[in-house]
């Protein structure tokens, strides 16, 4: 099935800016379900509110576009009726870790079967450019035009702590990794977290003074470095991309049928 | 297998915004923008088809058909 035989082409061309590392995040994830030779039937795509969050309306998948922050409760509500379909939660920053910041924690510690794509642009966008929990110290934007002073989630370090079993990170530039970490996620067995390094130069790029789309991706080639690599001890300020954990635990459904199983036995 | 040979760079004008991804990162310089902003395939006979404008697309406005 070609790439292009699993989004609504009635759609496009989509509401995305120029240059949007949304769109390739879009692209290459759909080459990565091509990849698993998934039927469009099999997969469930639930997004927030945001710029990020329109891509459900993309996809020629089973799509709920829902409430701000909320995309992963109702992920797990399918998942919990319906385990065998494949659950994928595009969210940007500020829907994943501000608004649905403790629905992000919960379902990563309860290991849940979902895909959670954090398309981490470091601003809000739809809304204007107000800077977002993972815009970092010292950078600007519209409700921050001196500076702002929040500092930043490491979204790995933050996925790792709060229990998901398999934990990557890449970029808009790396778009071969990008469909092959996609691909391992969404096969993982458990609650994967793919934050996806994503230019906006519309806000973020202009109000920080970053140039363009092409300038922006050229950022992340050149300060980023594949994990464990030397180039990181050398200089700590590059940030490592790759896959951080992959592990198997118990899966939520699974647990929660062995509950059922127990239940129905004490009737006997 | 021999190199992958190019067929066609098609260009959905439709749908490309103009944003340059394609024409910036292309390592053979076939692409350019004309004068409608739109991405154009200007030095076909020179692509190696690493597919790289085709999966950098934000608008998935490129296929490099293959012979």
């Amino acid at each position: 099935m070609a790439v292009k035989d699993y989004i609504r082409k009635r759609f496009f061309p989509h509401i995305w800016c120029p240059g949007c590392g949304h769109g390739i995040v879009l692209n290459n994830l759909l080459r990565a379900i091509e990849k698993l030779k998934l039927k469009k039937n099999e997969i469930v795509m639930t997004s927030g509110i945001g710029c990020s969050s329109r891509i459900s309306g993309y996809v020629d998948f089973h799509t709920l576009h829902t409430i701000h922050g909320r995309a992963l409760c109702f992920a797990t509500g399918v998942k919990m009726n319906r385990p065998e379909l494949k659950l994928i939660v595009p969210m940007g920053d500020g829907d994943a870790l501000a608004i649905g910041g403790n629905h992000f924690i919960h379902a990563a510690r309860r290991n849940i079967d979902i895909t959670a794509i954090i398309m981490n642009n470091r601003i809000y966008g739809m809304t204007g450019g107000q800077f977002s929990p993972l815009s970092g110290y010292g950078t600007k934007g519209t409700t921050a035009p001196f500076m702002n002073i929040d500092h930043g989630f490491d979204v790995v370090e933050l996925s790792k702590a709060a229990g998901a079993t398999f934990v990557a990170r890449t970029s808009t530039y790396h778009v071969k990794q990008m469909v092959d970490i996609l691909a391992d996620a969404i096969d993982h067995k458990g609650f994967s977290v793919v934050e996806i390094m994503s230019q906006c130069p519309t806000y973020f790029g202009r109000k920080n003074k970053l140039g363009g789309a092409t300038d922006m991706m050229t950022f992340y080639k050149d300060h980023t470095t594949p994990v464990g690599s030397k180039e990181k001890k050398a200089n700590p300020e590059l940030i490592e991309r790759g896959i951080f954990v992959h592990e198997d635990l118990p899966e939520y459904c699974n647990e929660y049928d062995k509950v059922i199983e127990m239940a129905k036995a004490s009737l006997k | 297998m021999g190199k992958p040979e190019l067929k066609e760079l098609r260009i959905n004008r439709d749908w490309c915004k103009g944003c340059g991804i394609c024409v910036h990162f292309c390592p053979k310089e076939v692409l350019d923008l004309d004068q409608e902003d739109k991405a154009v395939p200007v030095k076909p006979d020179q692509c190696i088809c690493c597919m790289m404008c085709e999966m950098r697309c934000p608008d998935l406005a490129i296929d490099v058909i293959l012979k």
